[in-house]
């Protein structure tokens, strides 16, 4: 099946003067390798080394792009015109003296940087001269902290709000058993200036909001994104589309990880993968679902990587990839993502020109008023001791968590399976819900509300409340 | 080849430059090949689709296809390229040889302090990556 291939002014002297040349193929690939075969000249400025097309070359087929079609592996027929058309790019070279110099006690510290070609002097000294932000100095932020502060990142902006807590210390690895009870931004610092005394290390102690996230971001080349929820994770994103910087992402859920790298000038965003966030509670977080401690630590590490791969250009970046990975089938998949040409922020036509209510387009704060329907654990004993085994307390928790700490005389009834079990319930008994901190109890409310039961409550805070005022020897986790 | 370029487009490509300032401008110097001259009828502005540094300039295939596409009834082409260098010398960048097409003709005007300066004109090497100067006639219009 012949196909026409127009050869641009330019390319002209490899294919005889000829403005097109008729080729056979059923695929853009085909037609490109033998066009390739018969004009090898066409080569070296058509394709990389690894035969991909170069950044600047452009094929269209017909009147599209083929990157908006299947790339290479866009079938063809007869007829059909194959348009090689160039993109034009240029400009100044970087000015070298504006990089910061490696002082002698730098060059030691990084030899095994400088030995490498790809990193070498100038990348180290780009790496010195670059700003990063993480947002979060928790599972994600640990990790990819320490290895920028190790790789002799020149400033590391770190945003949190929060304090170091037993239960961090299990994959948070940049605090310590000594900085537990103090704010995370403080024990991050001294750890990392400990690692590397280079490093700036400029701490932002504060919940990132759409009142103040360009002000932070602005200051930075690249963000990292190393949140654990669903309304800063969108406000990061569009706070680096509208400033047009790359935003590292990764996310972790027990022993699963994603990673990719959103560039909104490159390739695809965040909404581009994910118009919209799931409904509020449908994914639990790593404090209602836990996490295996070395998960962080793996994908944060791949954002390190990424981000100083950026730093330095190296490489090929995860710009349009999604990166997946199941630590129990120890497997990484890869996803090909594409820009959304609809994306609300970074298609063609956006329609978001400024930060919005990212609690609000989460659906956060739209939940029914639950007063009234809750009940104190100081209440809750107190009403227990009168009126004994008629009010039945449930524990909507899973069986791994019973094992480890449940409050006397309480059901044990797996949300999952709450829906199925109503039958071996009394509907005119006073009930109340039991979880760990009162999240998943209130879902079971609404499921035994729902199904008529009239007389149910929730006990606010759940069995860590309980542990905490009422059975202090009771293990908390 | 030698470039010909009237000197009212020359004082275009700076004005062009200046207004761009401290980023880079860039665009299509539009013309016909007569033997072995190229000879600049007229600039094509593009706009410069790089944002995020001011020291690259791109220019979409999408607005490459829109230049060309009415040139062709004119009897004309795209004979190469013009961009500035802000505060640098009209001089090539490693990164500019990396991204050049062979035959187009790459202008490049030096931008001193927000002021347009010298022009220089440059081709690819085909056989080295590099490119070399080519001659530039800025002759004067009476």
């Amino acid at each position: 099946m012949p196909v026409t291939v127009s050869i641009p002014t330019p390319l002209r002297s490899f294919t005889g003067g000829h403005d097109a040349v008729e080729l056979a193929g059923t695929t853009v690939g085909e037609v490109l390798d033998g066009l390739l075969a018969t004009h090898a000249g066409l080569k070296r400025h058509l394709v990389q080394d690894d035969g991909r097309l170069r950044t600047f070359v452009n094929l269209y087929l017909n009147d599209t792009d083929i990157r908006h079609l299947s790339s290479t592996a866009t079938p063809v027929s007869e007829g059909d015109v194959l348009t090689i058309v160039p993109s034009i790019a240029g400009g100044r070279p970087a000015v070298a003296t504006e990089l910061p110099k490696l002082a002698h006690a730098e060059i030691l510290r990084y030899s095994r940087h400088l030995l490498l070609p790809e990193v070498g002097v100038e990348g180290q000294r780009k790496l010195k001269a670059t700003r990063v932000l993480a947002i979060g100095a928790g599972g994600l932020g640990s990790p990819l902290s320490l290895y920028l502060a190790a790789a002799g990142v020149g400033t590391i902006g770190i945003v949190d709000f929060d304090v170091v807590d037993l239960t961090n210390l299990q994959r948070q690895i940049v605090h310590g058993t000594a900085t537990l009870g103090t704010p995370k931004l403080q024990s991050a610092k001294a750890r990392l200036i400990d690692l590397n005394p280079n490093v700036n290390v400029e701490t932002h102690e504060t919940r990132l909001t759409a009142a103040n996230a360009l002000e932070i971001l602005r200051e930075y080349d690249i963000v990292v994104d190393g949140t654990d929820n669903f309304p800063t994770r969108y406000l990061v994103n569009d706070a680096c589309v509208l400033l047009g910087k790359p935003n590292v992402y990764g996310s972790i859920f027990r022993f699963e990880g994603q990673a990719s790298l959103f560039y909104s000038k490159e390739g695809p965003c965040y909404r581009c993968l994910y118009a919209e966030p799931p409904p509020p509670g449908l994914v639990p977080s790593c404090a209602e679902g836990g996490v295996l401690g070395v998960l962080p630590g793996i994908i944060g590490s791949i954002q390190a990587l990424e981000t100083i791969k950026w730093i330095i250009g190296a490489g090929d970046s995860l710009v349009g990839r999604l990166l997946l990975f199941d630590a129990l089938k120890l497997r990484f998949r890869e996803l090909k993502l594409r820009k959304d040409p609809d994306c609300p922020i970074c298609g063609t036509n956006p329609t978001i020109h400024e930060l919005i209510d990212y609690e609000a387009f989460c659906g956060i704060g739209a939940e029914p008023d639950y007063s009234g329907l809750e009940i104190s654990v100081e209440e809750f004993r107190k009403e227990r001791e009168a009126k004994g085994d008629d009010l039945v307390l449930i524990d909507v928790r899973e069986p791994h968590e019973w094992e480890i700490a449940h409050i006397d005389g309480a059901r044990l009834i797996p949300l999952g399976q709450l829906p199925d079990r109503l039958g071996e319930l009394d509907g005119h008994a006073e009930i109340v819900t039991q979880c760990h901190k009162g999240g998943r109890s209130m879902k079971a409310l609404e499921i035994l509300r729902g199904a008529g039961f009239g007389k149910v409550r929730n006990l606010a805070g759940g069995i860590d409340a309980w542990a905490e005022r009422i059975e202090p020897g009771m293990a908390r986790y | 080849m030698t470039v010909r370029l009237p000197e009212s487009v020359a004082d275009e490509i700076r004005r062009h430059g200046e207004e761009a300032y401290p980023a880079e401008c860039c665009g299509a110097l539009v013309g016909r090949v007569a033997g072995e001259v190229k000879e600049v009828v007229r600039l094509e502005p593009a706009v410069n689709r790089r944002t995020d540094d001011p020291h690259r300039y791109l220019i979409s295939p999408d607005d490459v296809r829109r230049l060309e596409a009415g040139l062709k009834s004119e009897g004309l082409e795209i004979v190469g390229y013009y961009h500035s260098h802000p505060d640098h010398p009209a001089v090539p960048s490693a990164f500019d040889a990396d991204h050049a097409w062979p035959w187009y003709s790459y202008v490049i005007v030096r931008v001193d302090g927000g002021r347009g300066a010298d022009l220089a004109s440059w081709v690819l090497d085909v056989e080295l990556p590099r490119m070399h100067p080519e001659s530039l006639e800025v002759p004067s219009e009476v």
